[in-house]
């Protein structure tokens, strides 16, 4: 009777002391930790959609605006380069590796504006229905690239704060020492706001 | 004798901190919310006052029948001022704050019309973007909309901007089934999951404390710490389906989808 009871406090130990740890945050960390990098993917998803974009519109665009060719090259480039940086989930504490990113994406951002702006020039171009429709796919591209990156940043916010406060700064010591914080973008300006499109 | 005078002033000092420390938790989401949005009233939140009473009856139907036949939701917004905001993160947080679509599905559409900023957009749940493009609703937009807002004609433009995206939604076949019924109103199907478990648990607890007095203690220990705890954690509940009978959102969310246009 009384090895039988022992036996039941033991059980009912372990199930006390799962229910009590997971109440105090324990799932906490690797939770926010998914979430963070199901945001990224989501950015660098957005990224790509872009990325996927602009074989057609550059084509587009030569067709009418054969001249332009040093912004053309610089596009392609741009994006060439910008494809070969990638981020994986486990390089997104690496402040360097975001950083390139950030670079690349920022330089094809450029030459895309610089793209557009041109084809404001060519009259035939800008009424042109293909490129009016890969137009409004890369300024919703461009929207959806910003939604995606302030979800990151929110996520990557609340996560590192819960390395830093109080019952996570505890298991952060303890557990889940190998989990650093997570690097947030520097809101650069220029990457936020979509190129101007005027019709 | 002398301690009389200061007492009723700590008091008071104390409530104060009190009612401050309540009232501070109760106010942060609030306050991490930086636009200060209308609440959802009804399927057209008419703030800026540019939509007459008769479009507005003519429209009304239409959006709810949208919402019986297929579920998606579709809100029309009209606010007066987008608060220093650009029109897509406005557009994108208001869809989000009132969860538009349902929450499997995330099949809400918020067409928002900005009078004094003359912009208008069309914010697209994660679910739509597929069938709503970018690229049709900025042809919406453009074709239906702008034109007749130049005008003034902000009611005929609107029911048009409708019709034409109902059209758009309901011309694809995949969402557009006769539904038996409503959505379900908070369709969180994870108690019922969970219920067995959660049953036995309670039912071996219950078993072992009437075994051993030992256990008894350990138990109500316990449930001590888990209502003291229970406070972390709170909201993030969803309110969803409007039980009052009232219309609310479902628990949609969008990433950015869509097109906005300027007259």
């Amino acid at each position: 009777m009384s090895a039988s009871l022992s036996r039941f406090r033991a059980i009912f130990a372990v199930l006390v002391l799962g229910l009590t740890v997971s109440a105090c945050g324990y799932n906490d960390i690797p939770t926010l930790e998914e979430a963070a990098k199901a945001k990224w993917a989501e950015v660098q998803n957005q990224y790509q959609r872009r990325a996927d974009l602009i074989p057609n519109l550059v084509s587009t665009v030569q067709g009418y605006a054969k001249q332009e060719k040093d912004v053309l090259t610089a596009v392609v480039e741009a994006r060439a380069s910008a494809t070969q940086v990638k981020i994986e989930a486990s390089d997104l504490t690496d402040p360097d590796k975001m950083k390139q990113f950030e670079a690349a994406q920022n330089q094809l951002s450029g030459a895309l504006g610089r793209l557009l702006a041109v084809s404001e020039n060519y009259p035939d171009l800008k009424s042109n229905q293909n490129f009016l429709a890969l137009q409004s796919q890369l300024e919703g591209t461009e929207n959806r690239i910003a939604v995606a990156r302030r979800d990151y940043i929110e996520a990557v916010r609340v996560y590192n704060t819960e390395l830093e406060t109080f019952p996570g700064v505890f298991w952060a010591a303890t557990f889940f020492r190998g989990n650093k914080p997570m690097v947030e973008f520097t809101a650069n300006d220029n990457a936020q706001a979509p190129p101007q499109v005027k019709f | 004798m002398k301690r009389a005078p200061t007492a009723p002033g700590q008091r008071s000092a104390l409530t104060v901190l009190l009612v401050m420390l309540l009232v501070l938790p109760a106010l942060w989401p609030a306050a991490a919310a930086t636009p200060n949005f209308p609440p959802l009233s009804g399927r057209i939140v008419d703030q800026a006052h540019i939509i007459p009473p008769a479009t507005a009856a003519r429209i009304e139907p239409k959006l709810a029948d949208l919402e019986q036949k297929s579920g998606i939701q579709l809100v029309v917004a009209t606010v007066p001022s987008l608060q220093g905001e650009e029109i897509e993160p406005f557009a994108n947080e208001l869809l989000r704050y009132w969860q538009l679509g349902e929450k499997t599905k995330n099949n809400g559409v918020l067409l928002l019309v900005a009078p004094n900023e003359h912009r208008v957009r069309i914010e697209v749940g994660y679910g739509l973007e597929g069938t709503l493009t970018d690229a049709l609703s900025a042809v919406i937009i453009a074709n239906a909309m702008t034109t007749r807002f130049k005008a003034n004609d902000y009611g005929g433009g609107i029911e048009r901007g409708v019709d034409d995206i109902i059209t758009v939604l309901t011309t694809d076949s995949a969402d557009w089934q006769a539904r038996p019924q409503l959505r379900l109103d908070s369709g969180d199907n994870s108690p019922s999951a969970a219920m067995p478990f959660l049953l036995a648990a309670i039912f071996v607890i219950i078993l072992l404390s009437a075994v051993s007095p030992g256990f008894r203690s350990v138990v109500f220990q316990i449930l001590l710490v888990l209502l003291m705890s229970s406070g972390r954690g709170g909201g993030g509940a969803s309110w969803g389906g409007g039980s009052g009978g009232g219309f609310s959102g479902g628990g949609g969310s969008s990433g950015g989808g869509g097109a906005s246009g300027g007259w």
